[in-house]
């Protein structure tokens, strides 16, 4: 896997990647709002997916209000707790982290890491932003609709989602159901750009084993995501049908507040099945591109080739296969039959192995590098122990018995948080402290960097840690609150106030992240190309930012992988991809 | 050093947490040791995974760290080391899930003297019924839910003549039977929860679901619904009361079959009718 020579030097021609007609923007307009040029795209997504996250992140404060100090602000009541959680876990998981792995930083990375001029749709992935657009501003009309948004949990689960009983079954439920079918449509038109980029655009001797494991990554996220939102689309049309025209695709014969209804015949258990089976790969959709963001920053951080580049290739695919079979382990206890326990089990169990050796090979990678405590690096060692932790409460939840004390309690909001919350958020900053200076040419700021990455990563950590031992003791979650219950001590209404406290700082400290991004833009160290020394084909652009098509004239050629550092003999600790191996032959070839 | 340093004590808080934090699971209730037993043995095989990732980190962060002239190895792979690790990891993983299945198979095996117990859950109040001397509940229907008939019972059902139905009030067990609980919700999802017995499971509307188990002292527990359900979800409370055999039985004299409270709400029915008249 080491530096392998493309060709004889002399015999390769400028370029045989056809050079794609660029759409070329007329106006103000096209430039920076109808954009097709997909940098601009995923600055949009970005910028967007970061906006309706700070209305996530206020949630989680009103959230943490209210479970902290019970009774304390009547301003929040049982109604609007449930719809704060509802709308809190949807955005994040969909609307924030999908949007932003994929739309953000796969529109902006993809084409410059495989050497592509633009996505080979530029139109349809105009589109998509737009549609994704118009998802998220359904999904924010729902806080100002008759009733608010819905309350029913971000599982949506019927009956409960459509009846009375739950806040935001008039419009809350109905717009919900909408925003995600658009959010879906828009994500399809995004999610066919990148993965026929990555197998059509790639330019000459970029071979597959040669992709940063950050587009491997993304790449594989998206193929997984194609095949599993439409499982989240049928269930959608299926309960605006339910709601809106009294089909009963999901609900038997039942009574509501006393009255018996018109349904009759339907399956609440069905939802469920295409729910998670949209749910789980869901949860793979956040991590891989994570995963593959992590591998590069620790490499290019620790001036090391990311070890076991291959297996690390495979983990991915595996992972992503496997994730398809294992939905069922969010429903141990939802009444399914019990002998899928046995098989669901085994196959989460199973997908341990994959995700283990991708642990071992990031700390391996450390092992005898030359490791650069950079912001991105930092964020990246966070990342690694908060995946660890939250990857190894998952091995107490995917044991299907285990899973019976801890389920629906809040070991499991701890779990997630911290596997698929604060992990990808991690990667997620890492990534932007990363590429922040090719976007704007300018460096974020050091000192409010540190800050931030301490107060997220030691703040959020105390907060989801503990968390675990209250599920532990038995306490449910979606309660707003949990009241006089006789099992529940005095001291664990203490730690929640603490887990309160500790996330109003965790939440100021991203005022400060954001205080950052723009300030630096226009006060922050300018960059330069390729400030961290980095062999992959993004930092060797002719332009910082780069320019439109990327390449300028002739695309580059790529002649080995991306992980060329300290490659023994070599002048620099770094050979960019691009550059030929003439006079390195003979000392680069071998490990 | 500061990095390594943090990171470490990460870890080893961690683990002080997990030892000396006074939150803990309530103590059991149910013959579930095995879960408990299950929980513990993964505690200690992820404990010792999570500080041997973490301290290996904050080792090379220590060790490696950038000096000027230090340069990085040059090691793509290692299969030995890899395929060795896979092993290893599938052999903890094993360990994990080999007891995990085996516990699960019990939890899923009924014995065959468990008595039926029927829980129903309703927005938002828990319903009970027993069945009668012959051991059988009647069957049931959501359509036949009515102000009399608040459990739906079918009154053609022989079966269900004579069964216990406890509304508005706490369920009694005996200790040291064991139980089959049957579940069923007449709206939407909820999930009968008591902490202490360690199992649970949703209860859907048009299907009956199950579990088992056999509580092992006596007390008074409570009951959670913990499938949300609606606005009162976190409200949705009652009582399990465990006790002995004598004082299980007298509190049974005490209660009511369907067919006298049917016959009890008809006679009311009809006084309250020839009264306004």
């Amino acid at each position: 896997m080491v530096d392998v020579p493309f060709d004889t030097v002399a015999g390769v021609p400028p370029a045989e990647v056809g050079e794609v007609d660029l759409y070329h923007p007329k106006s103000w307009w096209t430039r920076y709002v109808f954009s097709q040029d997909a940098k601009v795209i995923a600055i949009q997504y970005s910028i967007t997916a970061m906006s309706i996250g700070m209305v996530a992140l206020v949630l989680s404060w009103l959230m943490r209000l209210q479970l902290g100090f019970p009774g304390t602000f009547s301003f929040i009541d049982p109604n609007q707790y449930l719809q704060f959680i509802t709308m809190h876990g949807m955005i994040m998981v969909i609307y924030l982290l999908t949007a932003l792995f994929l739309g953000g930083f796969g529109n902006y990375l993809i084409p410059l890491m495989v050497g592509a001029r633009d996505m080979v749709f530029p139109y349809v992935n105009m589109l998509s932003y737009w549609v994704y657009l118009l998802a998220v501003v359904v999904l924010v009309s729902t806080f100002f609709v008759p009733g608010g948004p819905t309350g029913a949990g971000w599982t949506l689960y019927p009956p409960q989602a459509i009846l009375s009983g739950t806040p935001g079954q008039d419009w809350g439920i109905i717009l919900m159901l909408a925003s995600l079918i658009l959010f879906i449509i828009g994500f399809t038109m995004g999610g066919l750009n990148y993965v026929v980029t990555v197998l059509q655009a790639r330019t000459r001797g970029m071979t597959l084993m040669r992709l940063p494991l950050t587009v491997w990554g993304i790449f594989t996220a998206t193929v997984m995501a194609l095949l599993a939102f439409p499982a989240l689309l049928v269930a959608s049309v299926m309960l605006l049908l339910d709601r809106l025209l009294g089909t009963s695709f999901f609900m038997p014969t039942l009574v509501e507040m006393g009255q018996l209804t018109k349904y009759g015949g339907g399956s609440p258990i069905l939802f469920q099945h295409l729910f998670w089976f949209f749910g789980h790969p869901e949860v793979y959709i956040v991590a891989l591109p994570a995963f593959g963001i992590i591998s590069d920053l620790i490499s290019v951080h620790a001036r090391k080739n990311i070890f076991g580049y291959r297996m690390m290739v495979w983990a991915i695919v595996a992972i992503g296969a496997l994730s398809f079979v294992v939905w069922a382990h969010h429903m141990y206890v939802s009444g399914m039959h019990p002998y899928f326990g046995f098989f669901f089990a085994t196959t989460t169990l199973i997908i341990a192995i994959p995700t283990a050796i991708k642990v071992y090979n990031w700390v391996l990678t450390l092992w005898r590098g030359d490791i650069h405590l950079t912001i991105p690096m930092l964020f990246a060692l966070a990342f690694i122990v908060t995946f660890v932790n939250g990857g190894l409460t998952g091995l107490f939840l995917g044991n299907v018995v285990v899973d019976v004390p801890l389920s629906d309690t809040m070991f499991v909001v701890a779990h997630f948080h911290m596997v698929m919350g604060i992990a990808p958020i991690m990667a997620v900053f890492g990534g932007i402290y990363h590429w922040y200076p090719k976007i704007t040419g300018r460096m974020l700021n050091e000192v409010l960097g540190r800050f931030h990455f301490w107060v997220s990563f030691l703040g959020a950590y105390a907060i989801f840690f503990p968390m675990h031992y209250l599920g532990l003791l038995g306490m449910p979650r979606r309660y707003h609150d949990i009241g006089e219950t006789a099992f529940v001590p005095a001291s664990a209404h203490d730690l929640n106030a603490f887990m309160s406290v500790a996330a109003l700082i965790v939440g100021f400290a991203q005022l400060v992240f954001l205080f950052n991004l723009v300030w630096s833009l226009f006060k922050g160290k300018e960059a330069g190309g390729n400030p961290w020394g980095a062999a992959s084909l993004e930092w060797q652009t002719p332009e910082t930012p780069p320019g439109h098509g990327n390449w300028g004239k002739d695309l580059p050629i790529v002649y080995r992988w991306a992980y060329d550092y300290s490659v023994p003999g070599a002048a620099r600790d770094f050979v960019p991809q691009n550059e030929p191996p003439a006079g390195l032959l003979a000392q680069g070839a071998g490990p | 050093m500061a990095v390594a340093i943090i990171l470490l004590l990460v870890a080893i808080a961690s683990v002080l947490f997990h030892l000396f934090s006074p939150w803990w699971w309530t103590p059991l209730a149910s013959n579930w040791s095995y879960i408990d037993d299950t929980i513990t043995l993964t505690f200690w095989i992820t404990g010792a995974v999570f500080v041997a990732v973490v301290a290996f980190m904050a080792y090379c962060v220590l060790r490696f760290h950038h000096k000027e002239g230090r340069r990085a190895a040059y090691n793509p792979e290692n299969k030995r080391l890899e395929w060795w690790l896979s092993v290893g990891t599938a052999i903890g993983v094993a360990a994990m899930l080999a007891p995990g299945l085996v516990v699960w198979h019990q939890f899923v095996t009924v014995p065959a003297d468990a008595t039926d117990v029927e829980v129903m859950g309703q927005q938002w109040q828990w319903s009970y019924r027993l069945p009668g001397k012959d051991g059988r509940l009647g069957i049931s229907d959501a359509r036949l839910v009515s102000p009399d008939n608040p459990m739906g019972l079918n009154p053609d059902d022989p079966n269900g003549k004579d069964d216990i139905v406890i509304q508005n009030d706490d369920l009694h067990l005996p200790v040291g039977k064991p139980v089959k609980i049957l579940l069923r919700s007449i709206d939407v999802l909820h999930d009968f929860y008591v902490p202490e017995f360690r199992a649970k499971m949703d209860m859907i509307p048009g299907s009956v679901t199950y579990y088992w188990f056999t509580p092992t002292r006596t007390g008074t527990f409570e009951v959670l619904c913990a499938e949300l359900c609606g606005a009162a979800h976190a409200q949705m409370r009652s009582k399990v009361i465990v006790e002995e055999d004598k004082e299980y039985h007298a509190w049974l004299e005490r209660q009511r079959t369907f067919a006298e409270l049917s016959s009890q709400r008809g006679v009311a029915k009809v006084n309250y009718k020839t009264g306004s008249e």
